[in-house]
């Protein structure tokens, strides 16, 4: 076969992986206890969220700062039904984008300027301003108490008190198939490969015309959004938004999450937040003291042994299914 | 009467040193010019005034009579004008076509997109085509840092070369390649440039520049003090005496 | 007394508190370039060791007067160890790593190093005041002051002085000058450049152990007194320029002058004046006011 034919048809078969976790995720709740299917949906939420801060690893950047967004989706649902009277889930999803989005289209204007350290730093600093504002106007935010979220309609279906669970998981995995596949779009474009090549080498990327600060702000508002859908989808699911949903500490387990999945994928970040939810329960429920002794040790075997996270483990599997779509074609 | 590349007046200090002292050079469109000299004469801080890298204290950069002094690579790229590194500068952890690719992406105007993917079927197979020119269509699949000192060499210019621009500016192209391969990357080099784009090498190869160059700059403690063709210039006692160290 | 010395004098103790936490973490990062989250795990472990210390010396009826000296010990004891752990077995597998990897290291290395102080002093509130409420209070102009909390600026001088004499005046702190311009020019100039890391390291870490150490006695010690401490200190450290010492003392100067100014004048603001300032400064001068540029060379 002539090498170019070869070339094209041994495209990654993404399609056919996100298709098949959809399928697999939207029969998982007939195997696992609702406590389980909780878990699930907030891992799920925060997957969305850590796609976001995969693209700005790919660039390079580390964001100790997403807490920030991830919150202004949270009280934005808040809001949303204590102030505007909102009734409908889909409608608090575009809220929480558009106020993610808008946040961050605004301080990416400002960070798009910065890398390394001072990136991370500034991020932080922000959000430790957000954290700090929502602990003050306590008469509107409630303060350390946070505010409560009554279940929206979703899709204008109102859940009944048993199936909840099930359908706020439904909810946030459709949601979450949709973004999956808008990060393998985003992953295989133009804009995506530039990222990466901006972490290898930016001032090449100028030389060849494209503008690095465009690609890392694009980067940046989208992972805003991302994180605010994230942020909504865990008000649904837990009920309850809290200011420590912007405090540094968040913001510095959605990277772990990041790093413990890989950032070779789209579906990385997903096994990362499946695992590190999980382990977390069970690490918290059976030694309350030693939890974060569990997760630093993960994260320490991870950044030494396993830099590319839990989803490079997959690596040979791909490349046996790459060299089997081969002979097939011939 | 518009040169393709002129600089005027152009003046870079680094402290005392003068790196580029009262420039004024001018190239024609679809010359092929070799810039030599000793090492610290300037040739690469014309090269750096030139592509936008470096700001000059003094005078000026022209492009086609439009005034360039100072402007970002970025514009330049779009203006038509790129360069190649005297240390291949690529994107170490794509493969080799993905480095290509987004050269290729950009140059269309689509850099910027992130809908659609990079590999679509023109792309690639333009791409492809490129990879071949330079015979590196072999290592389509290898991460750019696995790739040898040579073609990693070649891999730079061609990303260069992918923008199809008019003005080509390269930095000792053939330097860290081996001495089977130079010429063989020169003549590939020089047949896809001559008379389409103008060309401006600079080397410390002797040999290169006698038998590709159409004209020689040599510069020396930041000036120009020869330019003519690389024959005549070679037999020149003065200029001998400044390049090779003897008469 | 008027509100202006008021703000002055609360302004340049928490200045010196504030130095106190952040001048190690700087310093870490001027010599190895590397932003130690685990900074504030350190002060933890000097709090704590300190607390104990203090207690157990307290025990044997002798004078509680030398309670400081104690405290000193504890933290010149918790620096060498913890940091030369740290340095030895985990920092220097990472240094060849991209600066977002070793900032990684060094956060699971706090999330451990937090649980660990809980498994050794378990969670209940550790209190060894007995160095605080020794000092007794003064009154200064019709405001009542602790008196310990003017011991701060004086540990804050000591602990400038001694790192300036170290960096300017001793062999050692040439040597490590020489480390942070060019590191491979020393190592063939036959300086065993990893162990002047692991002192470099061990120094910043005694400088963390200490601010912990000293505010010990002012309140009770409970898990997590790190975590607010690591922003504070990235704060201080960020303004004034990463790796400068001197940019540390001027940060803290004007952290603790705006919060003072804060708290007495706007105490809406108290809790976002750092990271306003930090903001502000960072805005105007990315890398901190006496803080480097870094260039990329082709």
């Amino acid at each position: 076969m002539s090498l170019l034919r070869k070339r094209l048809l041994t495209q990654p078969p993404m399609l056919i992986a996100i298709l098949g976790t959809l399928i697999i995720f939207a029969l998982v709740p007939l195997f696992i206890p609702r406590w389980g299917l909780f878990l699930l949906t907030v891992a799920w939420a925060k997957a969305i969220l850590v796609l976001g801060i995969v693209f700005l690893l790919w660039g390079g950047l580390v964001s100790f700062g997403h807490g920030l967004y991830f919150a202004v989706g949270a009280y934005a649902v808040g809001f949303g039904i204590k102030v505007l009277g909102i009734r409908e889930g889909l409608v608090l999803v575009g809220l929480g984008i558009i106020a993610g989005g808008g946040m961050s289209c605004l301080l990416g204007l400002l960070l798009a300027r910065y890398r390394g350290i001072f990136f991370a730093l500034l991020n932080m600093a922000f959000s430790m301003v957000v954290y700090a504002l929502l602990l003050k106007f306590y008469r509107i935010t409630g303060g350390t108490d946070g505010i409560s979220i009554s279940p929206p309609t979703l899709a204008g279906f109102m859940p009944s008190p048993t199936s909840l669970r099930l359908v706020h998981y439904y909810f946030t995995l459709g949601i979450g198939i949709l973004s999956l596949y808008g990060a393998h779009r985003f992953s295989s474009s133009p804009l995506g490969y530039s990222l990466r090549a901006i972490r290898n080498n930016e001032v090449r990327v100028e030389y060849m015309g494209a503008s690095v600060r465009r690609a890392i702000y694009i980067a940046y508002v989208l992972s805003g959004i991302l994180a605010a859908i994230g942020g909504v989808l865990t008000a649904f699911a837990v009920g309850h938004v809290v200011p420590e949903y912007s405090y540094w500490t968040q913001s510095a387990e959605f990277v772990f999450v990041a790093i413990l999945g890989g950032t070779g994928s789209p579906l990385a970040p997903l096994a990362g937040s499946i695992v590190f939810e999980f382990v977390r329960n069970y690490a918290f429920k059976l030694s309350p003291y030693t939890w974060q002794l569990s997760l630093g040790i993960v994260l320490l075997l991870i950044i030494l042994f396993l830099p590319g996270g839990l989803w490079s483990l997959t690596k040979p599997f791909a490349h046996r299914g790459t060299k089997w779509i081969l002979q097939l074609n011939r | 009467m518009d040169f393709a590349i002129e600089s005027v007046n152009l003046t870079k200090y680094f402290g005392m040193v003068r790196a580029a002292d009262n420039l004024n050079i001018h190239i024609d469109e679809g010359e092929l010019v070799g810039i030599v000299g000793p090492n610290g004469s300037g040739k690469t801080t014309f090269l750096n005034l030139i592509t936008g890298y470096l700001r000059p204290d003094h005078g000026e950069v022209r492009y086609k009579g439009k005034n360039i002094t100072g402007l970002p690579p970025r514009t330049l790229a779009v203006l038509g004008i790129a360069r190649s590194f005297q240390i291949p500068q690529l994107y170490f952890d794509l493969t080799v076509q993905e480095n290509v690719l987004l050269a290729l992406a950009i140059r269309s105007g689509e850099g910027g997109g992130f809908w659609s993917p990079l590999s679509n079927k023109n792309r690639v197979k333009e791409g492809f085509e490129i990879l071949q020119q330079f015979s590196l269509e072999d290592y389509c699949d290898q991460k750019a840092f696995e790739l040898p000192e040579g073609e990693r060499k070649l891999l730079d210019i061609a990303l260069s070369f992918a923008r199809e621009p008019q003005l080509l500016l390269m930095d000792e192209p053939t330097s860290g390649v081996s001495v089977k391969d130079k010429f063989a990357i020169m003549d590939t080099l020089v047949k896809i440039l001559r008379g389409r784009v103008t060309s401006v090498f600079v080397e410390h190869d002797m040999d290169v520049i006698q038998r590709y160059a159409d004209r020689m700059l040599v510069f020396n403690e930041g000036k120009v003090i020869a330019d003519g063709a690389p024959n005549d210039l070679f037999a020149d006692s003065k200029v001998r005496k400044i390049l090779l160290g003897k008469d | 007394m008027t509100t202006l010395t008021v703000i002055l004098i609360d302004g340049i103790i928490f200045a010196s508190w504030l130095f106190l936490v952040s001048v190690g973490l700087t310093f870490i990062y001027g010599v190895l370039r590397i932003l130690n989250v685990a900074h504030g795990s350190l002060y933890a472990l000097g709090a704590y060791m300190g607390a104990s210390m203090v207690l157990l010396y307290l025990k044997t009826g002798a004078t509680p007067y030398l309670t400081y000296f104690v405290l000193l010990v504890a933290a010149i004891f918790m620096g060498i160890v913890a940091g030369s752990f740290i340095e030895t077995i985990f920092l220097r597998r990472v240094y060849k790593r991209e600066e977002e990897v070793q900032l990684l290291l060094t956060f699971s290395l706090f999330l451990i190093l937090e649980d660990v102080i809980k498994l050794i002093w378990g969670v209940s509130p550790y209190f060894a005041d007995k160095p605080y409420a020794l000092l007794g209070q003064m009154r200064l102009g019709g405001v009542i002051y602790a008196s310990y909390a003017f011991l701060l600026p004086g540990i804050a001088l000591a602990s400038g002085a001694t790192i300036w004499f170290i960096v300017n005046r001793t062999r050692f702190g040439k040597i490590i000058i020489s480390v942070i311009t060019d590191r491979e020019i020393c190592t063939s100039m036959g300086v065993n450049v990893p162990r002047i890391c692991t002192f470099a390291f061990i120094i910043g870490a005694i400088l963390a152990a200490l601010g912990g150490a000293f505010t010990a006695p002012m309140t009770a010690l409970v898990p997590g007194i790190g975590v607010e401490v690591i922003v504070l200190a990235f704060a201080v450290v960020a303004i004034g320029g990463m790796g400068s010492v001197g940019g540390a003392v001027l940060g803290s100067l004007m952290v603790g002058l705006a919060r003072a100014a804060a708290i007495h004048l706007f105490p809406e603001l108290d809790l976002f004046t750092i990271y306003l300032v930090m903001s502000l400064i960072l805005l105007f001068r990315p890398q901190g006011l006496f803080g480097e540029v870094e260039v990329r060379r082709i």
